[in-house]
């Protein structure tokens, strides 16, 4: 029994086109984070009470700086995917999903390339 | 012309088909923490964007998690990473096969939903300790 339908096979549409890229990422980027959260938490709880002088110190140790720079580019790869999933399933008008799906995008770059260069800025010294 | 012609596939039931339960409860959970740390993570851009920047505007950002408000939407935060953390190792240890008997689902549930209650206020015990 095929399990699709006329107006699909007139428009061609067989498979998904990305297959289970997705999916896989979304996967990769979650083992990704687990250890870069433990990090994360750490960091922060160290630094609750810090001054600025004393955090931008910290950062200024690139084993630190790498791992932030890490923490920022699995979490918001992680949650682009997350976000995208969540679109799909709740916006159908053409003209709003694909506004969405693109501000999806442009936010986590910018969110992304923001914190890097905050996190650059801060270890090759103010 | 109008005539909608279905494929002989069997249908997903819609949401008002289901009893609700704790999985139920999880998986909207699981999808919600996922948003709320969508923005969540802006509050931790605007930290270290501010500490790359200045003094005045760092202290300005450090006044606005001191204050109550801030506290209360860092708790916040803390528990939906938390929550979603270990809602994700609960989906990492679905995808090698594992757990899918109904006793586990509902294990995993209840572990994942005390997990994050209680990590979350450990981290804040810790927090309000390496503060004082």
């Amino acid at each position: 029994m095929s399990m699709r339908t006329p107006l699909n096979r007139v428009l061609g549409l067989g498979s998904a086109k990305a297959g289970t890229e997705h999916w896989w990422l979304e996967r990769v980027t979650a083992i990704a984070s687990l250890p870069l959260m433990v990090f994360l938490v750490i960091f922060v709880i160290m630094h609750l009470g810090s001054t600025r002088a004393e955090l931008v110190a910290s950062v200024a140790n690139p084993l630190v700086a790498i791992l932030l720079a890490l923490t920022i580019i699995s979490t918001l790869w992680h949650m682009r995917l997350g976000l995208q999933v969540v679109i799909e399933d709740y916006v159908h008008t053409p003209a709003a999903k694909f506004s969405a799906l693109l501000l999806n995008s442009f936010f986590t770059a910018v969110l992304g390339v923001a914190a890097l260069y905050a996190i650059l800025k801060m270890s090759f010294g103010l | 012309m109008s005539e909608t012609r279905k494929a002989g596939r069997p249908l997903s039931p819609h949401l008002q088909i289901y009893r609700g339960g704790m999985t139920m409860l999880l998986s909207i959970v699981h999808r919600a923490t996922g948003i709320a740390l969508y923005a969540g993570v802006l509050l931790l851009v605007w930290w270290l964007t501010a500490a790359a920047t200045s003094d005045a505007y760092f202290d300005m950002v450090q006044g606005f998690f001191g204050h109550w408000f801030g506290q209360i939407v860092l708790l916040g935060f803390t528990w939906s990473l938390v929550h979603h953390t270990l809602g994700g190792i609960r989906h990492l240890i679905w995808d090698m096969g594992w757990g899918y008997e109904l006793p586990s689902v509902e294990r995993g549930a209840q572990l994942t939903l005390a997990g994050g209650v209680i990590i979350t206020i450990l981290l804040w015990v810790i927090g309000y300790g390496v503060m004082s």
